[in-house]
């Protein structure tokens, strides 16, 4: 059974292990040294930029590239043509019909939603490529478009995707314990109508590419800002008619990600075709109307709630409806309407739930795994759903929460889906949150307040940050999905001078894996990080990678850390066997210490330079049966099964970091605006091998959560013109939007990692849940429910008028 | 196409020149023509404020601004801001406080920090706030950012001292 610890500061377990040390990254990012996409300048490089739709529908009848062509400058314009010539259909991962689903990096035949790529020019400057997609000429037939998931389930919708036969691209009935016996036992059955609105987590760097055709060794070497470009390579290698052996993959410092950066594989392709084409490198930077209409967003959700509970409170079962807008394309849907799966009863201990899962295709831009994919929605929905539970027995919704949390006892936990929760205690944290906020005074003060005329909430939530994704999760999806498990490979040596370099598969872009991995391997060296050289950024001929590599689903510090723990062990024990023959003793008679080698209690030592030139230069003297060289490999390997298709449960993730938020809104009547007067985080994630760089994510999970309750929507109008397309409309916090967040920690070490770490990252968006319940809990004395993720002054001002005029 | 003409400007203290189309902003100027990169382009629209500089002694967004319009101009990149290896306290208070994830609006950050101040040397949290509020940042939160400039004031007061 895992202690839970309450610290201000975090308990030191190990000597550079637990420490925050200053990161590695910084230095050169401080000085304007970093090295990003679109600060790579190849000789001989051209400049890319698209032609979008300017439609949210419509069949292409011609493009004329005619007199772009002709534009001094212009080297080469990709369209359909010769993208069918180049590329097959990307592989869909859903059951028939919607399998058949025609995805392509460009628009064919006709265009489904406003900002897909239409043609693309390579030209010698950006401008001039720009200027050119000006002459091209596109005739369109616009047809109606589908805006959203209940329209385009009607039986007259216009299809998006004629070839499939259905905008239902995938519908799934998951059904765990008895549901119907709970709701027969329910004292209260509470029905909901939610709504989880688009946005995204746009990072300051767009998309990026560049790509550039060896002709002399036929190589391809894609530069891009990915940040799971080894898993794409399963779509391009089976969409693209390029051999793979000769792609390269190198991403090197990226400007975040926030699981937006996954889906670029399309413009991979694209600008690879233009390169292939145009015989020189081209380079193509994402403008930022480009990256806010086509591809950051995340699935919008509606859902039908129903909950069965008993009088105290305490909730019985769930049934919900979801209809997931899914965009245009599936690209890496309909996983988004499965993620639930991680987090089925959220924290809570019911046991009976039924998901209804639908996910539909629309006239919109693609969605996109961003921060807390499919799981936000999901717990959103819960929070908000065990809230109303509570309002309609006239109960306290936090305590109604408490008395439904899973017992720290009862950890780790198996979910109704088979998920098994590996440590936590979920209620001190919540009640932690609570006394940092100081709950007790707030409430005394909120009758007090209202009576005044001013509308003070108080809200809180725990959300789960599940991590380390079990692939075969997808298997529930569709059976014949040929991927399963997760992996991690990382590849470590010690150079001939006693150096130590690592280099991991994954695609870092604010998590500081320079840093925490020289931490972790410092420690089985006994050295310092300043003596581990991390290779930055990711080359697919460097750094070693398995089809699960990338950095995404909160997972570095359990899978990445697995691998880099495996190659340090392996790498120790071959320098130990050296060692031991040089120094004439038992390997497990050394230490290692301050770059050499010890027998422990003696003055007796060899250095790592000494050890390392026997293992490369003087073999001779290398003791019997030892290979030369100090290079290993190895591979991390998650312990995941398979789901049980009958019951439709799978273990889905190996980790379950959490945070509990608390905060005190005031609402404007007048206005509708939200204010935050005090916002409260108590983060674990089990052992933390940076601190620091552990609160940086929580405090950024924390903000993008702060910025989809009150700021940031994706609107789009009837005609499915995007209206957010700029930061002008869509409502990027600043400095003078977001509080100042309080952070305390918990440590509940994971049993199932070797230190006890939990990924982290994501962190699952918290202030959706809170800030809902402390703007439901201010307009409480209105009787105002709130049923949508987005609350900007307009939508509430509406809702504060209406419940008045009702009074 | 209008014809290119030769800016002349100076540029961390020292004296560059390149050609520039009446339409060339100034951010493309600086990193494609200058080779200064650590100058970063995140929305084009005026709004990120990663492509922050330091024009005659404001702050401006780089990306706003006409390379024409900086002719004869004294700019200072984040490429100027340490000197003799040595780092600006600023960007010292920035790695010190974990001010930045993925870095990217970092040089940005910097640069607003280094015009507010330059201004303001003993600024209020909500004037630092105000002073940042051009400047959007995904990853930190802005928790950081605040500590960093606050830090980095007392840095440079300690040093005035």
């Amino acid at each position: 059974m895992s202690q839970a610890i309450l610290c201000k500061e975090i308990p030191v377990p190990r000597k550079w292990v637990g420490t925050p040390i200053k990161t590695k990254e910084a230095p050169r990012l401080i000085t304007g040294r970093g090295k990003f996409i679109d600060d790579i300048k190849l000789p001989n490089m051209l400049y890319a930029a698209l032609l979008r739709s300017p439609y949210a529908h419509a069949k292409i009848k011609r493009i004329d590239t005619s007199k772009a062509e002709k534009l001094p400058g212009v080297v080469a314009i990709v369209t359909q043509e010769d993208v069918l010539k180049w590329c097959k259909p990307y592989p869909q991962i859903v059951p028939p019909p919607a399998d058949k689903l025609l995805d392509y990096p460009i628009a064919v035949g006709k265009v489904r939603f406003v900002g897909e790529p239409v043609a693309a020019v390579a030209a010698e400057s950006r401008a001039i490529a720009e200027d050119a997609c000006e002459l091209i000429e596109v005739e369109y037939e616009p047809l109606p478009p589908v805006l959203n998931a209940e329209d385009a389930l009607k039986p007259d919708a216009p299809l998006v995707h004629e070839e499939v036969g259905t905008n239902l691209v995938w519908h799934e009935v998951f059904e765990y314990g008895d549901v119907d016996k709970a709701f027969a036992e329910a004292d209260k059955v509470v029905s909901l109508k939610l709504h989880f609105h688009r946005f995204g987590c746009p990072p300051t760097e767009p998309h990026a590419v560049l790509a550039d055709y060896d002709k002399g060794t036929g190589v391809l070497t894609i530069y891009c800002n990915n940040q799971m470009p080894m898993f794409c390579m399963a779509l391009i290698g089976l969409s693209f008619n390029f051999p793979t052996e000769k792609i390269r993959i190198i991403t090197p410092d990226i400007g975040g990600g926030f699981g937006s950066k996954i889906l670029s594989y399309t413009y991979m392709m694209l600008i690879s075709i233009l390169a292939l084409k145009a015989g020189r490198p081209v380079k193509w930077m994402e403008d930022r109307r480009e990256n806010l209409a086509a591809g950051t967003h995340c699935n919008e959700v509606t859902f039908y709630v129903e909950a069965a509970a008993k009088k105290d409170g305490t909730i019985l079962g769930i049934k919900a409806k979801t209809l997931h807008d899914v965009g245009a394309y599936l690209r890496y849907e309909p996983v988004g309407a499965l993620l639930w799966i991680q987090v089925s009863s959220g924290p809570y201990r019911f046991k009976n739930l039924r998901m209804d899962v639908n996910a539909v295709v629309t006239n919109k831009g693609p969605v996109a795994p961003i921060r807390g994919y499919g799981r936000i929605q999901h717990l959103w929905m819960l929070e908000r759903t065990v809230e109303q539970v509570a309002r309609q027995l006239g109960l306290d919704p936090i305590e109604v929460k408490l008395r439904n949390y899973i017992k720290p006892e009862e950890m780790p936990y198996v979910t109704p889906s088979g998920a098994t929760y590996d440590s936590g205690d979920y209620p001190t944290a919540l009640k932690k949150a609570l006394e940092m906020i100081n709950y007790e005074e707030w409430r005394r003060k909120q009758k007090e307040l209202w009576k005044e005329g001013r509308y003070i909430g108080i809200g809180a939530a725990l959300f789960q940050d599940s991590g380390t994704n079990n692939f075969a999760q997808v298997r529930l999806i569709y059976h014949k999905n040929p991927f399963s498990g997760n992996s991690r490979m990382a590849e470590m040596w010690m150079d001939e001078f006693g150096r130590i370099i690592v280099a991991v598969g994954s695609n870092p872009h604010g998590q500081n894996h320079e840093t925490v991995v020289s931490q972790v391997v410092a420690d089985v060296f006994g050295v310092t990080p300043d003596d581990v050289f991390v290779v930055p950024g990711f080359d697919s001929w460097v750094h070693g990678w398995t089809g699960h590599a990338g950095t995404y689903a909160s997972q570095f510090a359990v899978s990445g850390i697995g691998a880099v723990l495996g190659a340090a062990k392996r790498l120790r024990e071959k320098i130990a066997t050296i060692a031991a023959h040089m120094l004439k003793a038992k390997p497990e008679e050394l230490e290692f210490r301050d770059g050499k080698v010890w027998v422990k209690g003696t003055d007796r030592s060899v250095a790592f330079w000494q050890i390392a030139n026997l293992a490369y230069r003087n073999i001779l003297e290398l003791p019997e049966g030892v290979e030369p060289g100090l290079r290993v490999i190895y591979t991390w390997k998650a312990p995941f099964k398979l789901p049980d298709m009958e019951k439709k449960t799978v273990n889905a993730t190996l980790t379950y970091s959490y945070q509990a938020h608390a905060c005190v809104v005031e609402v404007d009547a007048e206005t509708g605006k939200v204010k935050i007067l005090d916002y409260a985080v108590v983060d674990d994630c089990g052992i933390p091998i940076n601190p620091a760089v552990v609160e940086g994510q929580v405090h950024g999970s924390t903000m993008n959560g702060i910025a989809a309750a009150l700021y940031e929507e994706f609107v789009y109008s009837k005609e499915g013109q995007l209206l957010s397309s700029t930061f002008m409309d869509y409502l990027f916090p600043t400095t003078l939007e977001i509080p100042n967040v309080k952070v305390e920690h918990m440590i509940t070490p994971s049993p199932f990692t070797e230190l006890g770490t939990k990924g982290v990252g994501e962190g699952s968006l918290v202030p959706l849940g809170a800030i809902c319940s402390a703007i439901e809990d201010a307009l409480s004395p209105l009787g105002i429910v709130i049923t949508d993720s987005h609350n900007p002054p307009e939508r509430l001002y509406r809702m504060i008028k209406e419940a008045q005029k009702r009074k | 196409m209008a014809e290119k003409r030769k800016i002349k400007l100076i540029v961390n203290g020292v004296e560059m020149e390149g050609e520039a189309e009446p339409r060339t902003l100034l951010v493309h100027f600086l990193r494609d023509t200058l080779g200064l990169t650590g100058t970063h382009i995140g929305c084009d629209t005026g709004h990120c404020g990663c492509c922050t500089i330091i024009m005659n002694g404001v702050s401006v967004k780089s990306c706003m601004v006409l390379a024409y319009q900086a002719e004869g101009a004294e700019i200072l990149t984040i490429e100027g801001l340490a000197k003799d290896g040595k780092l600006h306290p600023i960007q010292e208070a920035f790695w010190e406080n974990h001010a930045l994830q993925c870095g990217y609006c970092t040089p940005g950050q910097i640069m607003s920090a280094y015009f507010l101040l330059s201004r303001n040397p003993n600024p209020t949290e909500e004037e630092i706030r105000r002073g940042l509020e051009g400047n959007y940042c995904r990853c930190t939160g802005y928790v950081n950012i605040i500590k960093a400039v606050k830090a980095a004031a007392e840095k440079m007061q300690k040093a005035v001292k």
